[in-house]
């Protein structure tokens, strides 16, 4: 196995462009090494990201938009003393994730790019309408994160191309976002279903929402129907229902060790009722 | 209730000091089965079958014995030819054939060959070099299709004579007992309830894997140093695997994270003995989580139907099970064991059960704390809430109503002697959990649990040093605070600080025979002999004293510490203080040491009762535990606060078992789960402040009137939970674990 540790992206794309084999991008490392010592993947190639300048920074820019660096870790960004007051949901779905070791290392790119459907981040990072940057051979590009999973494991990264940074969007006036999973336990678990509601008020009115349902299929799932169900509502019963129906409908989960199907598709609707009424309430200004 | 030949009266018992071995654990300074190594030491790794059930056809170690960095391969044939007999008759083959496959793999997880190599990582890197031809056969993992007829057979001739004539070949032993007449009891019952239930296997899920460092030469002799509940035992079945005398084999037990039942047995250590005899060099094995649930000792999975009848008052008229125990492909599920605990808390007139221990294609089971009770209690004690339900009758009335008490017959045959059942459940009544208000959403269930206790041979050593402290030797892994009991025990008789007494867990060249620290055995038996070997110590003592102060050895008494004159006619001599005898042992006859050995019979069984409130999300199926509440007679509680560990223990393990835990078996026979994230253990987070109360009945066997209760603690959680969840929901629960997919759906169902 070859370990380097690129000085910059476009160093780290041209090892990982040039790399036979099989080659994982190390940052926390509490997916990568862990499948390693399991024996699930075993690279030929690690390229650790850690050591290139800025990737553990924070920062809010002049617009209001946050650029989170590939190696931030859960730990800093729930300890951060704005991010969680503009992104709660993104903040805590990723306080979700693992104990307080795991926080230590954990990363929202590595979440990400890790590919699995159940990963708590990405829901709330899809609702929250975050981007990531991609540098490759041929330069940077801007992507959505719904678009990097394609599949259990599988991302739409090219071969020499990796995610360099975290790009989320500016708050803006009354919006409010949350995050819910469930587990059969309180905490060190793993989702049976995630979701991700982010949303804008005019008054009482919803005027803009984003819905994002975890471990309900393939790929983490952008589900419109769910946005579409509550826009224009005051979120009363009845669009509460329609996003709970919505949420079933757009539901293709299997029958696994961690769910049923019956059980994840029920309960998506259970839990985006409830994300959806959080984000409500943060967007009005109120505790959640 | 006083005994008039037993001490009530304690200075140090009762106590709660530090445990001596407290800051070594804290600091890292305690030695685990990992946590040692040796010159030339080679690292271990096993190759496991990835099939449920296959014949072995070839083996091939050529590739692996080739690579330079491997130093041994071995499989089945670097073992003993240890002959193979029906039942447990067999039990050396039985384990044999468990820590090393023979002709077939006979579950996921088998053990098929091991190599030693120079480093862990070239061990594991040159398994993948053996090649291993399989012939995939039929398997199966459930218990009630591994007794159809159409059932793959996993081996011909392993029932015992016990079995009926007709019964599947996977059907190994068979136990039926019981007194009166079941069916003219049904007919005189105002209600009878008749029910199935399910329970899945679950692991102890100790936290240290196993591991050992093994050497053995081909002079026969021999060195092992492991993590387990019992290194005589360990002793004695890895000679007989390998071969070799007994006595030629030195067992030292490191310190144990954890074992309740699971580390009684031996899986690696064979392994790393039979490579070392190859390689000539020590091999050290150290298990990963996943070989842990794999290729360990889970419990049995079970299937049961019971019926019961109750009259309007209460009064059961009859009760009847079937237990069918899944213990994996070896013989030895304790079927019988849960017929017997599951009726065992109440006085019947007419009572009847059948236990069947039934083989499948998973790894052999072991014990987890009071093995089988808790899956009839779970049966049992849910038919009786039900009764209780429909009868509008209160459960703890119930069962008190019902209650065994001294000189009930058990349902399991013996008459009881003084016991403690009514007033666990006397305490129950009183306690403020009981009457505690429930909120909207929560239910509340009682369970209660017995579980027989075990004595078991044992041999203890006492010996005083000159300065006046003392070396206790004990031949019992300690698992559960127990050299801070016999500290204390010890301090009792000698009349000196239980700091200035030093127990050790000694190897087996050290002490006689000492059974594994299972049963609820340790603090009864091992406390029983090191009592006995402090008084023969004691009596050394006195018959120094005698000697110097020129009096008769009987006219000089033990009294705080000191030897005293026994009387105004002994004459009038200052008290002498052990440290004052002790000071001049080596002039005055030299070194005073204590010793006794026996096989105690006395143990005294022991029974709980467990309240507890749980809450359901009805749109999620999700269950808190919000409040638990444990009730146990420990006939004396030697050191109090180990006794509210081994309670509190119990309930969390319990509430696990009851909610989350459970092997999960494909269509392919593999595990599913064999990692913490997905086998479910409570997390501290899931688990309210468990309350205890200690009952203490003293135990008529014991000399300070213990009673074991590592064990009974594990017996009522299952059915107390199940019985909350049902009234929680609405809906009765009779599979475990009742994770949320299985409540939401039993929510569904019932509309």
């Amino acid at each position: 196995m070859d370990y380097h540790s690129p000085a910059n992206f476009a160093e780290a794309s041209a090892l990982a462009a040039s790399a036979t084999g099989i080659t994982r991008f190390l940052a926390g490392g509490t997916d990568v090494l862990v499948q390693l010592r399991s024996e699930l993947v075993t690279p030929d190639t690690l390229i650790d990201v850690k050591k290139i300048e800025g990737v553990s920074d924070i920062i809010r820019n002049a617009d209001g938009s946050w650029t989170i660096g590939v190696a931030a870790t859960g730990a800093e960004m729930s300890e951060h003393p704005e991010l969680g007051g503009d992104w709660p949901g993104v903040v805590e779905a990723m306080d979700l994730i693992g104990s307080t070791q795991v926080q230590g290392r954990a990363t929202l790119t590595g979440n990400l790019c890790n590919g699995s459907p159940a990963a708590d981040s990405v829901p709330a990072m899809v609702a929250a309408g975050v981007t990531v940057t991609v540098t490759g051979p041929d330069g940077d590009r801007e992507v959505a994160v719904e678009d990097i999973p394609t599949g259990p494991g599988k991302t739409s990264l090219a071969k020499g191309e990796l995610v360099s940074a975290v790009n989320i969007p500016a708050r803006g006036d009354n919006g409010g976002d949350a995050y819910l999973r469930f587990i059969p336990r309180t905490e060190m678990d793993i989702a049976v279903v995630g979701v991700g509601v982010n949303l804008r008020l005019d008054g009482d009115t919803v005027t803009e929402a984003r819905v994002s349902l975890g471990a309900v299929a393939p790929t983490v799932l952008l589900v419109e129907d769910c946005a579409k169900a509550i826009v224009g509502s005051t979120l009363g019963d009845a669009a509460l229902d329609a996003l709970a129906a919505a949420a079933f409908a757009a539901c293709n989960p299997i029958d696994d060790k961690r769910g049923t199907i019956a059980f994840r598709t029920e309960v998506a609707g259970v839990l985006a009722k409830r994300a959806a009424k959080i984000a409500y309430a943060r967007a009005k200004g109120e505790q959640a | 209730m006083a005994l008039d030949d037993r001490k009530s009266e304690f200075s140090f018992v009762g106590t709660r000091p530090n445990r001596p071995d407290g800051l070594d654990k804290v600091t890292g300074r305690a030695k685990f089965g990992a946590d040692i190594s040796a010159p030339g030491m080679l690292h271990g790794a096993i190759l496991r079958s990835p099939h449920a059930h296959a014949r072995i056809v070839k083996i091939d170690t050529s590739k692996a014995e080739a690579h330079k960095d491997v130093k041994a391969v071995v499989t089945r044939a670097d073992f003993a030819d240890v002959p193979f007999k029906p039942g447990l008759e067999g039990e050396f083959w039985n384990v044999l054939e468990n820590v090393m496959a023979g002709e077939k793999a006979l579950y996921d997880g088998h053990a098929v060959a091991a190599i030693a190599a120079t480093s862990a990582l070239a061990a594991r890197d040159a398994l993948k070099l053996i090649e291993v031809e399989y012939e995939v056969l039929p398997h199966v993992t459930d218990v009630d299709k591994a007794m159809a007829s159409d059932a793959p057979v996993i081996r011909e001739g392993a029932a015992d004579y016990s079995v009926p004539a007709g019964m599947h070949p996977n059907v190994v032993r068979y136990h039926e007992s019981g007194h009166g007449d079941v069916e003219a009891g049904f007919a005189e019952a105002d209600l009878v309830i008749e029910d199935s239930f399910v329970t899945e296997a679950t692991h102890q899920g100790y936290i240290e894997p196993h591991a050992c460092l093994g050497m053995l030469g081909n002079d026969g002799k021999g060195e092992l140093w492991c993590t387990t509940q019992g290194h005589w035992i360990a002793q004695k079945t890895c000679a007989a695997l390998l071969g070799i005398e007994t006595s030629q084999l030195r067992v030292t037990a490191s310190e144990i994270g954890g074992g309740f039942g699971g580390k009684t047995t031996v899986f690696i250590e064979p392994v790393a003995l039979a490579l070392s005899r190859k390689a000539n060099r020590p091999v050290k094995l150290v298990m990963t989580r996943s070989e842990v649930f794999r290729a360990t000792g889970p419990t049995s999975s079970a299937s049961m139907d019971i019926k019961i009848g109750m009259k309007k008052d209460g009064t059961i008229s009859a009760a009847q099970g079937v237990f069918r125990l899944q213990g994996g492909a070896f013989p030895g599920a304790p079927g019988d064991m849960t017929a017997m605990c599951a009726f065992a808390p109440y006085n019947l007139t007419n009572v009847k059960q059948i236990g069947y221990d039934v083989m499948a294609n998973r790894p052999k089971q072991a014990a987890y704390r009071a093995p089988g009770a808790p899956m009839g209690a779970f049966a049992v004690e849910s038919v009786i809430d039900e009764l209780c339900k429909k009868l509008d009758l209160d459960p703890v009335d119930v069962r008190l109503k019902n209650a065994a008490h001294e000189g009930t017959k058990a349902s399991y045959g013996p008459r009881y002697e003084r016991i403690g059942l009514v007033e666990t459940l006397e305490a129950a009544k009183a306690h403020p959990h009981y009457s505690a208000p429930l909120k909207p959403g929560q239910g509340r269930g009682i369970s209660c649990g017995f579980w027989f206790n075990h004595g078991g041979e044992t041999s203890v050593s006492l010996s005083l040093s000159e300065d006046g402290s003392a070396q206790l030797m004990v031949g019992t892994p300690d698992i559960g605070g127990s050299r801070a009991s016999m500290a204390l025990m010890a301090a009792e008789v000698l009349g000196i600080p239980y700091e200035n007494i030093r127990v050790t867990i000694a190897d087996t060249a050290t002490l006689g025979y000492n059974d594994v620290s299972h049963g609820s055995r340790v603090t009864y038996a091992s406390g029983l002999a090191t009592i006995k070997a402090a008084n023969h110590a004691v009596e050394k003592l006195c018959e120094r004293a005698a000697a110097s102060w020129g009096i008769p050895t009987d006219a000089v008494k033990w009294e705080n510490g000191c030897a005293v004159p026994s009387g105004p006619n002994a004459g009038d001599f200052d008290p002498r203080p052990l440290a004052d005898i002790t000071t001049h042992m080596g002039s005055t006859g030299g070194p005073i040491s204590g010793h006794f050995e026996a096989t105690p019979e006395g143990a005294g069984v022991s029974f709980g009762t467990h309240i507890v409130d749980a809450e359901v999300d009805p749109e999620t199926g999700k269950t808190a535990i919000t409040r638990y509440t444990v009730i146990q007679d420990a006939g004396k509680a030697i050191h109090p606060t180990y006794v509210e560990g081994q309670y509190q223990g119990g309930a969390a393990q319990g509430i696990g078992w009851a909610l989350n835990e459970e092997y999960i078996y494909g269509e392919d026979g593999r595990l599913q789960n064999s990692i913490f994230l997905d086998y479910r253990i409570p997390v501290a987070s899931d688990l309210p402040m468990i309350d205890t109360v200690i009952v203490e009945v003293p135990n008529p066997g014991h000399p300070f009137g213990v009673r074991g209760v590592g064990e009974t603690g594990i017996v009522p959680p299952l059915a107390a939970i199940a019985n909350a969840v049902s009234h929680a929901a609405g809906v009765r629960m009779r599979q475990l674990p009742m994770s949320p997919p299985r409540i939401l759906a039993a929510l569904k169902d019932n509309g």
